[in-house]
């Protein structure tokens, strides 16, 4: 039976028609267009999917596209500003070579945001735990751990500046 | 001043604006009107004789538009999946070549081998069709280990392949290993598997096919490392179309690691459905179908032995290997064991003599091709170990004993008795360069502090060479490949000073379109952001053989320079009669055209120009444009080599091994862009040391079920499996072939690292007198491993 949903995704309003069974990462990929979010895997293990519903970081292939209904969803095309300024954590991957064919990107960058959000100065260990649930299979994690680190010192110092303006 | 972005910068990368924002393009992203979605229905047997196939409530489900199956391409005169490679047999005779249809006729021999496709019109609707095709197997006893499959009596994976050998091939001098052994002070022996691994790139396998009735041309959009090689092997073998109607494209390719070289019946599914059903048809996998479909990798079962005199000097190496091809032959599965493999076992070392037997075998299970090393993997894992037990045996410090028999540099180039001739490497400086940067005489310490908190610490070595840059086509054409293997490239410059470059090459990860836009940058002083970079589709590219084996930067790169070597001798002319100069007075300085002794210089910008807009060029002498073409044949391989150290520490209660240092000392030549070399050995290394502590893919040995079939069974290594490394390289034995001098980095990581790793748990193992243990080394096995090995006593 088709259900209609209804979200806000990267602060557009959007409703659509689904079959029940759609999934989050289905309908974001093939309703939306938004094929920044990508799929790796059909257990929920590779994190590739990785978006944020009402701010928390969320396997987009594990969650209906029905549950998120009413919710705030972000995917990686919403990430960065407006006028095309890559997120703090975004610019972090690219200084540091945190990422190679692209693939597991998306869901790593909003892995990161979110575990920084958490935690805003993890770690080496803490970030290598917080992305425990996100495989990547080119960098061998050593860059995006350096890249984590930095995007959060980088996240930090735009919250404090942000607090003193 | 120096070019920021020219060669040697730590350029950051072009292509991550579009990875990073969400706007990669890959080809499940794709979607054309009218597309159709395809579903395989796969085999759950390992071995059945397909008796029967019923789509008829299929046919009715909703959406459905079609049930193709192997009688409907049998019926379109729909070949078989070409092999690349062929080795022939110690006696002779040709490897078997069984005939490998996209799908399946009469007999299915893998789980998972494709029976028939649903095309409908949505992916569910297809998924939902797929489970309603019934389909009449009569099962078959499978053969499903490569040591079971040899055994007399076992079911044969091909009626007319007799036991089951493809091919039964060597290489080395077996009179001469045989007299260096009978002269040997000192024998080390070792028996070892280099298991199965499934390559995983991230992005899964997807195809989608589309045929233009208005021209009558197909195109497959495909995750392909090297579009012309599926558009050669799909057209002229499988599907009978001509190259000139069919158009290939590889779009962005969410990693390869060889598994995306190889031509899948997927492809020609799609491009021979798209026609069938009029709209274009889209196929992606899901991970458990590429766990099921994707070619594996390594798989291998040796016994070597090590010839040694007194002081530890190898005299010899006789090895023996059965090589696991699965139940097809793959695109290049025959080079992988073979050419790939037993050249390489000279390694780093002045052994004399070595002959290497290799028995390729057929079984149920999905065929197995290149994966990232490709056979130098296993044989740097066999050398490695191997020297490693003889340092053990014969109690020669294990980093003396390489150094003593390393080939010195002084030697290169040197012709080892396994076919290859190394050009350049200083394998004792590598060496020279590790040994500080881990403290090697601090680790009697360390191991004490280790022990007081109740652990096992091992060091581990692996001194690696790779032949990588693959290859002169003339060797690669004697060795038994059906293909050339050279590079092309195209550097076009615009009127207006810009540069598109066209490559042959495919960067799936690479960052190639940030490397070669920083050779034109450097050559010409054109600022980075008007380089382009063309890849991955034969419509717009000359014919490359694309990227695996190290070789985009090696080739390709070498291809690019090539044609720059064109566009120069070009620009020197037109440049002469611009500024009324002999063409030999013309001198390239930073970039610009300057006339010998003179002030007067142009640009390439002015110079491009002008070779658009050829209002009073001698038209006799000079044509206008600025726009060649090239194809960069090696020379011979290039050889990358170094020396990677990793300190382990083993809880012994649990058996957990955790990798607690890792150093890679390399010798990639030349580098051009530090940050993405740095990058590369990173993976490597993770790959590597997935294969020693995590990664294993097993079969049921009966049944032939996949029992390690998705992400839960299936251990890949994760962020916090793994530490940060230390990579250091040096540039002093540039490539002495190649117009750049480098040598490729792609694989070295995952060659040095599985070695190195299982060197080190095996050291921290030796006080149980744990002297080998097979990859990988899961907390399981190791802590098995301690309790077979203690004392009875000890254990009460």
């Amino acid at each position: 039976m088709p259900c209609t949903v209804s979200m806000t995704v990267n602060g557009k309003a959007v409703s659509r028609e689904v079959e029940e069974r759609t999934l989050l990462v289905t309908f974001l990929r093939d309703q939306l267009g938004l094929t920044g979010t990508h799929v790796g895997c059909d257990t929920s293990q590779c994190g590739a999917c990785v978006v944020h519903v009402d701010g928390r970081s969320v396997k987009s292939c594990t969650m209906l596209a029905a549950q998120a209904d009413g919710a705030a969803v972000t995917t990686i095309e919403g990430l960065a500003a407006a006028d095309g300024t890559l997120h703090p954590m975004q610019a972090a991957f690219r200084e540091h070579h945190g990422l190679q064919c692209g693939f597991c990107t998306p869901g790593m960058v909003m892995s990161a945001v979110d575990l920084v959000t958490t935690n805003p100065s993890p770690s080496e260990h803490e970030v290598r735990e917080g992305l425990e649930g996100n495989i990547c299979r080119c960098t061998g994690y050593h860059n995006i751990v350096k890249a984590v680190m930095a995007g959060a010192e980088a996240m930090q110092g735009g919250t404090m500046k942000a607090a003193a303006e | 001043m120096a070019n920021p972005n020219g060669i040697g910068a730590s350029v950051r990368r072009r292509e991550d604006a579009r990875f990073l924002t969400g706007r990669g393009t890959y080809t499940d992203d794709i979607n054309r009107p009218g597309q159709t979605h395809a579903v395989f229905v796969r085999s759950p047997y390992a071995h059945a004789r397909i008796t029967g196939i019923d789509a008829a409530e299929a046919m009715q489900a909703p959406g459905v538009i079609a049930v193709l199956t192997g009688a409907d391409m049998e019926a379109d005169k729909v070949g078989s999946l070409p092999c690349g490679w062929q080795i022939h047999s110690k006696d002779g005779s040709p490897m078997k070549e069984p005939p490998h249809f996209p799908i399946a006729r009469d007999r299915t021999r893998y789980v998972g081998d494709a029976i028939a496709v649903v095309i409908a019109e949505t992916r569910e609707q297809a998924k939902d069709a797929a489970e309603l095709v019934m389909v009449d197997y009569e099962e078959l006893p499978a053969a499903v280990t490569s040591l079971k499959a040899l055994e007399g009596g076992a079911p044969l994976v091909h009626d007319d392949v007799g036991g089951n050998v493809c091919f039964d091939w060597h290489l080395g001098d077996a009179a001469a290993v045989d007299a260096a052994f009978a002269q040997a002070a000192h024998v080390a022996k070792l028996d070892l598997v280099n298991q199965r691994l499934v390559p995983n790139a991230m992005e899964p396998r997807a195809a989608l096919g589309e045929y233009d009735r208005a021209t009558g041309e197909h195109t497959l959009t495909t995750t392909s490392q090297n579009p012309h090689v599926i558009r050669l092997l799909m057209g002229a073998f499988v599907l009978g179309i001509p190259e000139h109607k069919l158009r290939v494209v590889a779009p962005d390719v969410g990693g390869g690691f060889g598994s995306k070289i190889f031509h899948y019946g997927e492809e020609a599914v799609v491009t021979w459905a798209a026609k069938k059903v009029g709209r274009p048809v889209k196929w992606t996998a899901e991970r458990s179908e590429s766990f099921l479909t994707d070619a594996h990798g390594r798989d291998h079962v040796s016994h070597a032995e090590l010839a040694m005199d007194r002081d530890g000097n190898f005299l010899a190496l006789r090895v023996s290997t059965i090589a696991n091809m699965g139940a097809y032959l793959s695109t290049f599965a025959p080079s992988i064991p073979t050419y790939l493999y037993a050249t390489l076992l000279a390694g780093q070392y002045k052994t004399p003599a070595i002959y290497a037997e290799v028995k390729a075998v057929f079984t149920n299970t999905v065929p197995v091709d290149a994966y990232r090393g490709a056979g130098r993997p296993e044989a740097c894992y066999l050398i490695e170990r191997l020297v490693e037990v003889a340092a053990a045996e014969t109690g020669i410090d294990k980093a003396e004993l390489r150094r003593r028999n390393f080939v010195p540099a002084s030697a290169m180039p040197y012709q080892t008795p396994v076919a290859l001739q190394y050009d350049t490497g200083d394998f004792a400086k590598n060496l020279d360069i590790a040994l500080p940067l881990v403290d090697y005489d601090g680790f009697a310490a360390r191991r004490g502090e280790s022990a007081r908190r109740g652990k096992l610490r091992g060091i581990g070595f692996a001194t690696y060479i790779e032949a990588c840059g693959i290859a002169p086509s003339n060797v690669a054409g004697a060795l038994g490949a059906r293909a050339g293997l050279y590079e092309s490239a195209e550097v076009r410059f615009h009127p207006t000073g810009s540069v598109t470059v066209f490559t042959g090459s495919h960067s799936h990860g690479q960052g190639h379109e940030t490397t070669f836009a920083q050779l034109v940058s450097e050559r010409f002083g054109v600022p980075i952001e008007n380089v382009e970079i063309v890849h991955g589709d034969t419509s717009k590219i000359p014919f490359g053989m694309g990227t695996y084996g190290s070789r985009s930067l090696a080739v390709g790169g070498s291809a690019i320079v090539k044609a720059m070597d064109k566009v120069e001798r070009k620009a020197k002319k037109i440049a002469a009669h611009m500024l009324e100069a002999a063409e030999a007075d013309i001198e390239v300085k930073d970039g610009r055209f300057v006339v010998a002794g003179t002030d007067k210089a142009l640009t390439i910008g002015d110079i491009a120009l002008q070779a658009y807009v050829p209002h009073n060029f001698p038209l006799d002498e000079l044509e206008p444009g600025l726009d060649e073409q090239a194809f960069y044949d090696p020379k011979n391989f290039t050889y990358p080599n170094g020396c990677h150290v990793c300190e382990v520490e083993i809880d012994p209660d649990t058996g957990v091994v955790q990798v607690v240092s890792f150093a890679a000392v390399d010798d990639f030549g030349r580098v051009i862009n530090p940050l993405i070399v740095e990058g590369q050995v990173h993976g490597g290394l993770v790959q590597g040391i997935g294969q020693a502590l995590y990664e294993n893919c097993v079969y049921d040995e009966d049944s032939g079920q996949l029992i390690t079939g998705s992400y839960m069974d299936y251990c890949m290594p994760r962020a916090d499996d793994v530490p940060s490394f230390t990579v250091r390289y040096h540039e002093d034995q540039p490539c002495t072939h190649n117009p750049l001098g480098v040598k490729g980095c792609g694989e070295a990581g995952t060659i040095g690292a599985s070695a190195a790793v299982m060197n080190a748990v095996v050291h921290a193992l030796s006080e149980y007198g744990v002297t080998h243990l097979d990859m990988p080394a899961t907390p399981e096995r190791v802590w098995q491993a301690i309790r077979r090995h203690t004392p009875a006593q000890a254990a009460e």
